[in-house]
């Protein structure tokens, strides 16, 4: 009897989970688009629900609601029926609507897309031999050997984001690294890009009409007959697509001139704009926030370097840690989303969303299991069997020490190749 | 010549419709190989017959800019793209025939371009919302263009064709829909080309100020000549010009 309700229960905030997915898909996702094809929002909504129930689970776990077998049987099924998703589904379409992208391959479509989905499982097996994951007295196709695997995509995922998410939201919020950006700056700038913009076209104009002339030229010459014409003929077209050719190069010199002016002033701008935001009461705060949370950063940096070198499994939870960074620093990663979606690559944008997110969950289950307490720890390694644990906890704090690193080196560059652009203006 | 006769027009339109493809077409007379990601604004020069075929046939040169970006782009890509709307003789508002809300965000395209417009004459004021009014006292010729034409089924031409006329009536414009991988709808001699020649016609009378002597003249010559019709349709009559005018016109020029 009671397993029947819990399973009610557990329906019920699936199907609202489900719903969730879908408004947001509808709402943020696909704002701009048209859904054309009704499986990727419903594969995304899906991925969505079940992780959400994995979190879900995880609460209940620790709050003891709903009978243990209960929760047992839906661990289990809940894992399954994701690891499938993960595995199998989503990849076989994120492989379906790459090669319908491709015009070459649209007539085999399925067929492609079943090889594509090969390779992927080829790498994904492959995966699991440098890594001491498992036991060899496992089988083949069991939940250890796909959780594993899945665990180590995703955990190198998470580490990697927090790592850049670490390092990045500070630097964002932080005024201490605002460039003085003046209105007339923005202004000189701007001109500067109109007076590129119309020395562009002046020079297509004498392409345009050197082409024309040369065009009507050409008709005359073709009545011109004899050796003397010919040589002319030769002669003069010849000078003329040479010229023509310099100006074109010109031309391309300064089309990727005003490119470059264009993201100075799109970035002066939004300098301008977060100096502005800084000054309100709202900007303070999270001014104050970004100082708080870069010391809080660089503890963990150093934390992780520390678990590195004394070769101890940390205490404390990289889960935690990694869900506040991410969280904010998802944010930031559906801007780059929409940046480089268009009408054709959203459905696949969409799908290896849901594909992160997927991986990411699953793997926040397994790190997760450290920062609980002992006695609620028995169901997770139960459900889960015996990964090493460890293992996952160490290789995290590998990555985003070395997500860190890379992320601080490459912000320092473009921190400091910037204000000698301004220089150079 | 040069800076006296600028014609300036707007390309602008939803990411992805084919903006770069249509200009690509329009100003090199070939299709577009490879098209990709507009960064900013990109220009292309179309060397225009005006009045052709007339004794007063001048060429001049329509500048075609291409301007990047959707509508959900942060404000500093915004207002950095304002830039480029400044003193625009006519604008093509681009749509994809295949997907429903790039039509619909016209709209809001066109707001966004006509409200940074800093000629004097003319303020709309506006809560964001389309109005039909506004749109029917500005001066600034529009022209519709859907694309991907040939991706739509056969069966569903005649519904995608009725949308797009209800559009134009909005817009108070003409439209034309095409495929840019295919110069064959553009061709001398179809309606589709005749309407752009109208169009960008209608472009360089606007930017040359001759417009309060053109529509008196028109006016009075098209009363004269249709006496029984009341009201002016201004684009009927661009031909009706072209030919009586030019006499007026020219004896203008004589006496000065």
């Amino acid at each position: 009897m009671s397993f029947l309700v819990d399973s009610i229960i557990m329906f019920t905030s699936q199907v609202l989970f489900f719903g969730f997915g879908w408004l947001f898909f509808m709402r943020q996702l696909f704002k701009d688009y048209e859904v054309r094809q009704y499986i990727v929002q419903v594969v995304f909504s899906i991925t969505f629900a079940f992780s959400c129930t994995m979190f879900e689970l995880i609460i209940f776990e620790i709050l003891g609601a709903l009978s243990s077998n209960s929760r047992y049987f839906h661990w289990k099924l809940n894992l399954y029926v994701i690891l499938l998703v993960l595995i199998f589904v989503v990849p076989f379409y994120i492989g379906y609507f790459v090669v319908s992208n491709i015009r070459l391959l649209q007539r085999q479509k399925l067929l492609f897309a079943c090889m594509v989905w090969f390779t992927f499982m080829y790498f994904f097996w492959k995966l699991g031999d440098p890594f001491p994951i498992l036991s060899p007295k496992h089988g083949i196709l069991s939940i250890e050997q796909l959780i594993s695997r899945v665990g180590v995509i995703g955990v190198t995922l998470m580490a990697l984001l927090s790592g850049f998410g670490a390092v990045n939201c500070p630097y964002t919020y932080m005024s201490y690294f605002l460039r003085n950006v003046t209105d007339s700056d923005i202004l000189a700038l701007e001109r500067r890009l109109l007076q590129t913009m119309d020395m562009i076209v002046s020079k297509k104009k004498r392409i345009a009409m050197t082409r024309r002339q040369m065009y009507q030229r050409g008709e005359d010459q073709n009545k011109q007959t004899g050796l003397w014409g010919m040589i002319k003929s030769v002669t003069s077209t010849q000078t003329g697509s040479e010229n023509l050719s310099l100006i074109q190069q010109e031309v391309d010199a300064l089309e990727e001139l005003s490119r470059q002016l264009f993201l100075e002033t799109v970035e002066l701008q939004a300098t301008k704009e977060r100096i502005e935001y800084s000054k309100t009461f709202q900007g303070k705060y999270f001014n104050f926030l970004g100082y708080f949370f870069s010391i809080y950063c660089v503890w963990k940096i150093f934390m992780a370097t520390i678990n590195i070198v004394f070769d101890r499994v940390g205490k404390t939870d990289p889960v935690t840690r990694g869900i506040e960074i991410t969280v904010n620093y998802l944010g930031i990663q559906f801007d780059f989303f929409y940046a480089i979606s268009s009408n054709k690559s959203s459905n696949v944008i969409v799908l290896v969303l849901a594909q992160i997110m997927g991986m990411y969950f699953v793997s926040s289950v397994l790190l997760m299991r450290m920062s609980m307490p002992l006695e609620y720890r028995s169901i997770v390694t139960e459900v889960l069997g015996e990964l090493q644990f460890n293992f996952y906890h160490r290789w995290f704090d590998v990555i985003f020490l070395v997500s860190a690193l890379s992320s601080i080196l490459f912000l320092y560059l473009a921190h400091k190749q910037a204000p000698e652009k301004q220089m150079a203006l | 010549m040069a800076s006296l006769d600028r014609v300036k027009v707007l390309v602008l339109g939803d990411s992805g419709v084919g903006k770069s493809s249509l200009v690509h077409l329009l100003c090199q007379n070939q299709v577009l190989g490879n098209p990709s990601w507009t960064v900013g604004c990109s220009v292309d020069v179309r060397v225009q017959d005006y009045k052709e075929g007339t004794p007063e046939e001048k060429t001049y040169y329509i500048e075609l800019w291409d301007v990047g970006g959707s509508l959900g782009s942060a404000s500093s890509i915004k207002s950095t793209r304002a830039v480029f709307y400044n003193s625009v003789n006519g604008i093509m508002l681009v749509h994809d025939l295949t997907n429903k809300k790039s039509s619909q965000n016209l709209y809001r395209w066109s707001l966004e371009a006509l409200s940074k417009d800093s000629s004097p004459t003319r303020v709309i004021v506006s809560n964001g919302d389309y109005d039909r009014e506004q749109f029917a006292e500005n001066s600034v010729p529009l022209l519709l263009i859907g694309t991907k034409f040939d991706q739509i089924a056969e069966t569903k031409r005649t519904e995608v064709l009725t949308r797009t006329a209800f559009l134009s009536e909005d817009f108070n414009a003409e439209e034309i829909n095409l495929d840019c991988t295919n110069p064959r709808y553009l061709a001398a001699g179809t309606s589709n080309a005749v309407k752009l020649s109208r169009f960008f016609d209608k472009n360089k009378q606007v930017r040359k100020g001759q417009h309060s002597t053109v529509t008196q003249r028109h006016s009075s010559i098209h009363n004269f000549l249709n006496p029984g019709k009341k009201g002016t349709d201004f684009d009927e009559d661009v031909w009706i010009f072209g030919i009586v005018a030019i006499t007026f016109h020219g004896k203008s020029c004589q006496t000065l």
